[in-house]
């Protein structure tokens, strides 16, 4: 089951190697993103575009806001 | 969106997926940093002046009123311990009682933005609104500083 995770904890996890996600659109991404983020829109998130990830390593989601 | 796409990733076999749920709006609101199009805006966290003296609920006006005045300040921020803002005391509640707490002189709640707020978008709205200045703070309510509306119409103005 996912864990939901607050800042402290992005940073924490950040600190020791986790892979980072932005599942916004492309656009969006490129206004802004978190530094180290890669951008796999959600629409997009299959086993193709998620080869790049290492399965068995922290990966962190995040989008807009809780919404 | 982000919880949809933490239980996708752990369907396609990520054993340690995480969502972070309150998003990239609450990782710029605290002042983190940025990448992208929008790193170069120049925003009110920019521009807080994070010497604007604070003081404790409990303190009492007089006290207060003395140390601001050695600052050249006119108003003093009331934060708890944690420096969460409680309220504002301006130049005419430091003028008040000196026995009262800076509690009972204070305007409670004041209004405060976050540090990701573009400059130029926030001096557009302190100009329509008559506001020389506001308090800057994390969304957790932290105090950052006190940004006055000319330093940010400056700033924008040499970036013009």
């Amino acid at each position: 089951m996912p864990t939901t995770i607050f800042r402290d904890g992005v940073r924490e996890l950040l600190e020791e190697g986790a892979q980072l996600v932005d599942v916004l659109p492309p656009e969006e991404y490129g206004e802004a993103h978190l530094p180290g983020a890669i951008n796999i829109p959600l629409k997009e998130l299959n086993r193709e575009t998620t080869e790049r990830l290492r399965r068995d390593e922290p990966v962190i989601v995040y989008c807009y806001d809780y919404l | 969106m982000s919880p949809r796409a933490a239980w996708r990733l752990e369907g396609l076999g990520f054993s340690k997926a995480h969502d972070y749920a309150p998003g990239r709006v609450d990782w710029f609101a605290a002042g983190l940093p940025m990448e992208g199009g929008l790193a170069s805006v120049s925003t009110v966290g920019d521009m807080a002046r994070g010497d604007v003296p604070t003081c404790a609920p409990g303190e009492k006006v007089g006290e207060v009123r003395g140390r601001v005045r050695r600052t050249g300040w006119d108003r003093c921020v009331v934060v708890n311990e944690e420096r969460v803002v409680l309220g504002l005391l301006c130049e005419k509640d430091l003028m008040s009682d000196s026995e009262a707490t800076a509690e009972e002189a204070m305007r409670p709640g004041p209004t405060t933005v976050r540090l990701d707020t573009p400059a130029e978008k926030m001096a557009e709205r302190m100009r329509k609104r008559g506001t020389a200045s506001v308090l800057v703070t994390t969304p957790d309510g932290e105090l950052i500083g006190l940004m006055y509306r000319k330093d940010a119409e400056r700033v924008t103005a040499e970036q013009a």
